[in-house]
């Protein structure tokens, strides 16, 4: 026995040289990985940044543009604050509100709140307070007292069983709204379905809309002073909003240009990466007309926390006109019109599209992109 | 039991005249050491200083959180050397949030429960005199240590739009790739590959040593549950890391070599890696929890002076939870574009586990059910340990609904749920055994007053920290925001002052270090009376500096039924 544990002193120090040697190599490794990186940026321009992106630096030249809030433009006029349904609520407005989920604003957003609230809520409040009174009760009645022995139980088949089983029972409760919630979300959207892409950039998203010409609104968040002239929530607003029409079925695709983003709106119970070299879609019906923010939720870079997403859903005939306004078409327009539209206009793709962080044309983005303008 | 522990005590005392306290000089001792005991104490130490630091790091953020605006990060942007700008500060808050769960992940919990208790107490529960590889166990903390070097210099060099990593402690690629230009996460994947090697070669020495070094008559069904869920974690550890450490090696190549693994230009696939990072991330989060398990599970019995009940149903939930864990990882990637029926099934797999963890949680409780209870440190913190990791627990069934999760991923709930299973789950655990076994450690008493003052403002702290952000998760506060709309304000607010209250509590935690290393009694061999019947209470307090040279042996005709109460026949 003794012997295995005992080493002598060159062996000890062999076995020593032997892992500083490795680790040596190893630090001359990520070195050499490191000067390649230094390489890479000789060639990058702007070091610091991925892409060649810098949408704020266009706020400069874009902010004389600026339209003023619920202008006219070509006949659309954009909602006011008074349409915006989905936000968070501050503690003092609603102490109540502020603690569950936003209102929702679509029927699979409905269903998955209602099984929130009304199944795993009650379901998880009564567990825990179960298990806190189980605490309570054995502390206060098992407390150590003289003379009294403890027990030496330990087992109990019966009831080993049933708390096995009954969590069982609770879960495929459960599971059943849970299966039946991710089948709604998942149904395939229908033929005539609009389709709107929305491409997450660092830092502001792009939405294309492929049936309506492929035409790419650029979307940068407004700067907080901008935000409050017009009544709308800072870090939540933006110059241009991405115009959906309401109660008909929406394709949404998301991909990203860059890196990861994600495109989530609480009060549509609606999140969706945007992946670089994939199309996700899914199917999205808004219920009423208003306004409906939504922020990046997947670590994209610095400025992650300032892109939003504000969403408007106005009816089919101001949709028409907000598309008509962007320079759009309609699918229904043109004699020859494709059955089902393209599903990708590759047009942000291209070196000279908006998408690519060109400042925009001054009809598809009025007041260019002044967010950030403050920095 | 009390006879036993006696016997046994006269028995080491003979060793201790035979030169079995016989120590290396300093260096030898500390920088070469073979000695698990004080490896163990070593990681232990190291684990607190990470801790200070990954804790002060999440003070900074709640600090910039209590109110909407950039406040504080062009200071630390100045302060670590940089220069402050819009996009540097903003890059110094994800920098914060990388090196906040780098920090407490691979080097404060797992060093703290795997290399800290793990090595001082398996082999003396399992009565051996070592680890099997004593110079490996070596090896495994100064690869920790190098890693942590790595990922701390990792804050000083360029990163992308400025200093340090800032990819957030998942490293997704292409952000970690071509979104980060500079060599500081080159630094951060090297430091997970330190600490990798290092957790890969510590979990071989606890698997052989709890195969091949338990006492005689210490059958696998005798062992006791903190040995069990060193077992289980350490196989999750050798299966989980070297997918990491693929996944992160891939990452690197991609950085510096043009490879094009996670790059869609290149025929890659982004979300390849976070399928390969997952599949270690999420046993990685049974590696953090599952050592505490096995620690309430000590504690819980030894206060209640009662054998665990349902010892097997407890041990194989263990194995049960590390089997599962491993087939549940793609709940991390809900809203990635998962295809229907992969998402149903992770939805119902992940579900699955709500069932050996209930057991667990009854199971504990059944023990103190007709016991006689003390209501010591480690017990209050053990306590604490069941009530908050079960509310942890319930919010993870709510985030296994795919469909739920739609709305909840990476928001705030997110945050509240993981902090709730483990800066309450995990920490609550550590602290019970830092409680448990501190005297038999150090042989020094600490103060029983000021272990539960700590306990309770550690309570509340924490509490006042993450329930808040249950709400600002459902309300829409997507996580690793250094900013928020105005709406978010008010619970911030609280959170951040639950910040200020732990922190507090950690003072307290300090304090109560210093004065029993300085002041504290005396430690006796077994500390905690009639219901500590493992083997390390049969042991002098601290333990000789080699123990066992003589086997223990464990009597044959107990079977796990009274495990607990009679093991340590010597």
């Amino acid at each position: 026995m003794e012997s295995t544990f005992v080493m002598t002193i060159p062996v000890r120090f062999a076995a020593h040289f032997r892992f500083l040697a490795l680790l040596f190599a190893a630090v001359i490794l990520a070195f050499a990985g490191q000067s390649a990186v230094a390489q890479d940026e000789s060639l990058v321009p702007e070091a610091g940044t991925v892409g060649e992106i810098e949408p704020a630096a266009s706020a400069e030249v874009a902010d004389s543009d600026a339209v003023a809030p619920g202008a006219d433009t070509d006949g659309y006029e954009y909602y006011g604050p008074e349409m915006i349904k989905g936000q968070p609520t501050s503690f003092e407005d609603d102490a109540g509100a502020s603690m569950t989920f936003q209102d929702q604003y679509s029927q699979n957003g409905e269903y998955a709140q209602w099984m929130h609230d009304s199944i795993l809520m009650p379901i998880i409040t009564i567990i825990c307070l179960f298990v806190l009174g189980l605490l309570l009760w054995v502390v206060a009645k098992y407390r150590r007292r003289e003379g009294v022995e403890p027990s030496r139980t330990t087992h109990n088949t019966l009831i080993e069983v049933v708390w096995t089983v009954v969590p069982v029972i609770i879960l495929v409760a459960i599971a059943i709204p849970s299966i039946t919630l991710l089948a709604r979300q998942y149904e395939t959207p229908p033929a005539d379905a609009i389709t709107i892409k929305a491409t997450g950039y660092q830092w502001y998203w792009g939405y294309t809309y492929p049936d309506n010409g492929g035409f790419e609104i650029i979307s940068n968040m407004l700067s907080e002073e901008e935000a409050l002239t017009r009544g709308l929530p800072g870090q939540l607003a933006v110059d241009n909003r991405m115009v959906v029409p309401v109660g008909v079925p929406l394709r949404i695709q998301t991909t990203g240009a860059d890196v990861i983003h994600s495109f989530a709106v609480p009060s549509l119970w609606f999140k969706l990466d945007a992946v670089p070299g994939r199309l996700n879609e899914r199917l999205l019906t808004i219920d009423e007309p208003g306004i409906y923010y939504g922020q990046c939720s997947e670590l994209c870079g610095a400025r992650h926390a300032y892109m939003p997403i504000a969403i408007e859903a106005v009816p089919m005939a101001r949709y028409r006109q907000w598309i008509a306004a962007q320079g759009g078409t309609f699918g229904d327009e043109e004699e020859a019109a494709p059955e089902a539209a393209p599903l990708q206009q590759p047009e942000s793709a291209l070196p000279d599209a908006p998408g690519a962080g060109e400042p925009a044309t001054v009809d598809t983005a009025p007041d260019g992109a002044a967010a950030l303008d403050t920095q | 039991m009390a006879t036993t522990a006696e016997g046994f005590d006269a028995h080491t005392d003979d060793h201790t005249h035979h030169g079995a306290d016989h120590k290396p000089s300093f260096f030898a001792r500390w920088f070469m050491s073979t000695n698990h005991k004080d490896i163990g104490t070593m990681y232990l130490i190291f684990a607190i200083v990470a801790g200070i630091i990954g804790g002060a790091i999440s003070g900074i953020m709640r600090a910039e959180l209590a109110a909407p605006g950039i406040q504080y990060l062009g200071w630390w942007v100045n302060f670590m050397g940089g220069e402050a700008s819009f996009d540097a500060n903003l890059h110094m808050w994800n920098v914060f949030i990388t090196a906040h769960g780098l920090i407490m992940v691979f080097f404060m919990v797992m060093p703290a429960m795997i290399g800290g208790f793990g090595n001082w107490f398996v082999p003396l529960m399992i009565g051996a005199p070592d680890m099997a590889f004593p110079r490996m166990n070596n090896i495994s903390f100064w690869l920790t240590v190098v890693g942590f070097i790595s990922l701390l210099f990792s804050l000083f060099v360029p990163g992308g739009t400025g200093l340090g990593a800032g990819t957030g402690w998942t490293v997704y690629a292409p952000l970690s790739t071509s979104g980060s230009v500079g060599p500081a996460v080159d630094f951060a994947i090297f430091s997970l590959h330190l600490a990798g090697a290092g957790s890969i070669l510590g979990a071989t020495n606890f698997i052989t040593t709890i195969f091949n070094m338990r006492a005689p008559g210490m059958t696998l069904h005798k062992m006791p549950l903190f040995v069990w869920s060193m077992l289980v974690t350490a196989f999750l550890l050798l299966l989980a890391l070297p997918v990491l450490a693929a996944a992160i090696t891939m990452l690197i190549t991609d950085r510096n070599f043009g490879t094009t693994f996670f790059d869609a230009a290149g025929g890659g696939d982004p979300v390849l890696y976070q399928h390969l990072f997952w599949f270690f991330g999420h046993p990685e989060v049974y590696i953090m929890i599952l050592p505490g398990f096995g620690m309430v599970s000590q504690i819980v019995a030894t206060f209640s002076r009662k054998p665990v009940f349902g010892y097997l149903g407890m041990a194989y939930a263990m194995v049960a939870i590390g089997v599962v864990g491993f087939i549940v990882w793609a709940h991390h990637m809900y809203t990635v574009g998962l295809d229907v029926n992969t998402k149903m099934y992770f939805t119902a797999a992940t579900m699955v586990i709500a069932v050996p963890t209930g057991v667990k949680i009854f199971s504990w409780i059944a023990t103190m059910w007709g016991g006689s209870l003390e209501f010591k440190s480690p017990m209050v913190w053990a306590l604490g340990f069941i009530f908050l990791f079960t509310v942890g627990g319930v919010t993870g069934v709510v985030l296994a609904n795919g469909g739920i999760d739609d709305n909840l991923h990476d928001t705030y709930y997110v945050v509240a749920h993981f902090h709730y299973v483990l800066s309450m789950g995990a920490v609550f655990s550590l602290f019970a055994g830092f409680y448990y076994w501190f005297p038999k450690m150090s042989g020094r008493w600490h103060s029983e007053f000021l272990s539960h003052v700590h306990f309770w403002m550690f309570f509340i702290g924490v509490n006042v920290i993450f329930f808040p952000m249950h709400f600002l998760g459902m309300q829409g506060m997507p996580r690793r925001y250094p900013d928020y709309t105005v709406a978010y304000t008010y619970w911030n607010e609280i959170a951040s002052y639950g910040y200020l209250i732990m922190a507090g509590s950690m003072l307290v935690f300090f304090v109560n270090i210093g004065y029993a290393l300085v002041a504290g009694r005396r430690a006796e061999s077994n500390t905690w009376g009639p219901g500590a019947t493992t083997l390390e209470w049969t042991l002098s307090s601290p333990p000789p500096y080699h123990q066992f040279e003589t086997l223990p042996v464990i009597e044959e005709h107990h079977d796990y039924h009274d495990h607990m109460s009679t093991p340590a026949k010597v």
